[in-house]
């Protein structure tokens, strides 16, 4: 409640907040919202500009309207940004609480383990798994999920080192409690807020990964709308009609722009504690 | 269900003469690196502590940062593992297994730390704080809240306006009451205060000292205060520990202990309180040099290179700890007719 009021006094995150609102409520609604059929290809009008009549941000190399598969393409583009970072948070924090808070050899073992993950810079990694997977959705899923998890489990592992030295753990180790109920109850309360302000963040990072996996034929396959896809082809046009062709990218832009202010929102809106 | 409220009289096993807790040959170090190729060295932060605590007594811990006062705190409450030494609860070895349980010791031992802010949950309200403990030994949710409700008013935190606050919205002396309701709650017969009012500003400590000199009188406390301020532990200490680099070198009545103090170590504490008193301040430093390397320990008597009376056989040879009078004992050369020291 308090987080929400503060987030409320900060003009930036509050705009990020509505123009996120706009892109997920346009994909969230396109089949009721959407002017045309996304799928519909004509010869006829191919590569329209900006501002023909009836098809308000022209049209695609195969005559599809741009508006209706802008809105359409988000579905995917944000369901692909959000649930690699989704997965990889439940997944990271669980492997993160548990080697910070038992520490010694398996803190070890598990954190140079995710080292060698760590060690690949996440475009490649994810261009690398997904290669080796074959392309899909699914299989990108699982690419990025594994891009992010080691990530994840960093900021989780350093918070929870932390948190396991303060003396209200001891305290409650002192009561009597067993371990599962101190971590849930007494650890994972105060470690899951800064690892979910830094998943946040991660959002931006998985749409555009995810757009380049599409972009390199990893990810959704034509004739799906996906704005890395749509980049894609409308590559080749890119000298016949330049502006119809930077629209998804400015969608990814604009998008995950509004994610990381968003995050930065939140971040600053927490830091309430002392 | 109620295993806490069936105890909470706890049972007076051995009768008062019997000591709630005996500890004999604490021990505890811990392996630093010395580099990849460099030797394994050890920091001696407690090294072969031995007393006890009787019933109803408070036992004072003094000595100087470093010295081993808090390790020997959470070795007693088992928060950190020794690597010797034994506990004895009234008369029950405290073991995993067998004897008294780790679970129901920890509930008749409880401790408040030096950090109040640090010691509470952040995101749990003070009331859940307090009323957490007593729902792990099995209390029902509405009666630990009760008893957590009726501890806060005993603390002096009116449940009405502090029972939903969180930590961060009381002062350091308010979080403190939480923290010693909180041990409150489990009914223990032991609390160990680890330096629980040394962050504390002056008047707000001697409310809480008088706070904890009322509990112990109304539930019938044992206390192990610990603490670098020499002054409190003279006003709450029926009898006084001194520790130094990991060992205990004088143990006595804190009247004796204050007027005569036997080990010069005790003597420089002493004399580096503020004296509050212009006529009998002091011209010259009392002690020089800084406490030794915990590594390297000095053999012998571990004060030798700091000690003013220091003659060959205390560099040489680790003193007796012996009785000098009735239930003052201490490790010292001076003052024992059986060392090759000098007498005075």
């Amino acid at each position: 409640m308090l987080l929400l009021r503060r987030l409320g006094r900060n003009p930036v995150a509050l705009f990020a907040a509505a123009l996120l609102a706009l892109v997920v409520g346009a994909a969230l609604f396109a089949p009721w919202l959407a002017p045309a059929d996304p799928y519909k290809a004509s010869m006829l009008r191919r590569l329209a500009p900006i501002g023909t009549a009836g098809f308000l941000l022209g049209t695609d190399e195969l005559g599809r309207d741009m508006v209706s598969r802008l809105m359409y393409g988000g579905r995917l583009s944000l369901l692909m940004g959000a649930l690699p970072v989704l997965f990889a948070f439940v997944i990271g924090t669980a492997i993160g609480l548990v080697a910070g808070y038992v520490g010694g050899f398996v803190n070890s073992a598990v954190m140079r383990v995710l080292d060698v993950f760590y060690a690949f810079p996440s475009v490649l990694l994810a261009v690398a798994v997904s290669g080796a997977l074959g392309p899909g959705m699914s299989n990108s899923l699982i690419a990025l999920t594994l891009v992010f998890v080691p990530q994840v489990v960093r900021v989780a592992e350093s918070v929870t080192t932390q948190v396991r030295r303060l003396d209200y753990v001891d305290a409650a180790r002192m009561s009597g409690a067993g371990t599962a109920s101190i971590l849930r109850v007494h650890v994972l309360g105060n470690v899951i807020g800064p690892v979910f302000v830094y998943a946040t963040g991660l959002v931006s990072v998985s749409m555009i990964l995810a757009s380049g996996l599409s972009f390199l034929g990893l990810g959704v396959k034509p004739p799906e709308p996906e704005w890395g896809l749509m980049l894609n082809t409308l590559r080749s046009a890119i000298y016949i009609n330049p502006w119809v062709a930077a629209l998804p990218g400015a969608m990814i832009f604009v998008t995950s722009m509004a994610f990381n202010l968003l995050a930065d929102g939140v971040r600053s809106a927490m830091e309430i504690r002392r | 269900m109620s295993r806490l409220a069936a105890l909470a009289q706890p049972p007076d096993r051995g009768g008062p003469a019997q000591p709630l807790l005996s500890v004999s040959g604490l021990r505890k170090r811990y392996a630093i690196r010395g580099g990849l190729f460099g030797p394994r060295r050890h920091v001696h932060a407690v090294d072969g502590v031995s007393f006890y605590v009787a019933k109803g007594e408070t036992l004072g811990v003094v000595g100087e940062s470093g010295c081993g006062k808090s390790t020997t705190a959470r070795l007693i409450a088992r928060l950190v593992a020794a690597d010797a030494g034994e506990l004895v609860f009234d008369g029950e070895a405290v073991a995993e297994s067998g004897g008294l349980a780790l679970r129901e010791y920890r509930r008749v031992l409880q401790m408040v730390f030096q950090d109040s802010f640090a010691s509470l949950n952040p995101r749990m309200t003070v009331l859940d704080a307090v009323a957490y403990g007593p729902t792990v030994h099995g209390l029902s949710r509405a009666a630990a809240r009760d008893r957590a409700a009726n501890l806060l008013g005993r603390v002096g935190l009116g449940p009405a306006l502090f029972a939903s606050r969180r930590p961060h919205e009381l002062s350091g002396g308010q979080r403190q009451r939480v923290n010693i309701a909180r041990a409150l709650a489990f009914e223990p017969r032991l609390l160990v205060l680890d330096e629980a009012v040394s962050a504390l500003d002056k008047s707000v400590q001697a409310q809480v000292l008088n706070l904890l000199q009322a509990l112990k009188a109304e539930h019938g406390l044992t206390y192990l205060f610990i603490s670098h301020d020499l002054h409190v532990v003279r006003y709450l200490a029926d009898r006084v520990l001194v520790m130094y680099l990991g060992i205990v070198v004088e143990l006595g009545p804190v009247e004796a202990l204050f007027a005569a103090p036997r080990h010069p170590y005790t003597q420089a504490l002493l004399a580096a309180t503020t004296a509050g008193d212009p006529a009998r301040r002091r011209e010259h430093a009392p002690l020089g040099g800084d406490p030794p390397d915990p590594v390297d320990i000095p053999n012998g008597c571990r004060f030798h290179d700091r000690c003013p009376h220091a003659e060959p056989v205390c560099s040489a040879q680790r003193p007796a700890w012996r009785e000098a009078a009735a239930g003052h004992w201490v490790e010292c050369h001076l003052g024992d007719p059986a060392s090759s020291h000098s007498q005075v």
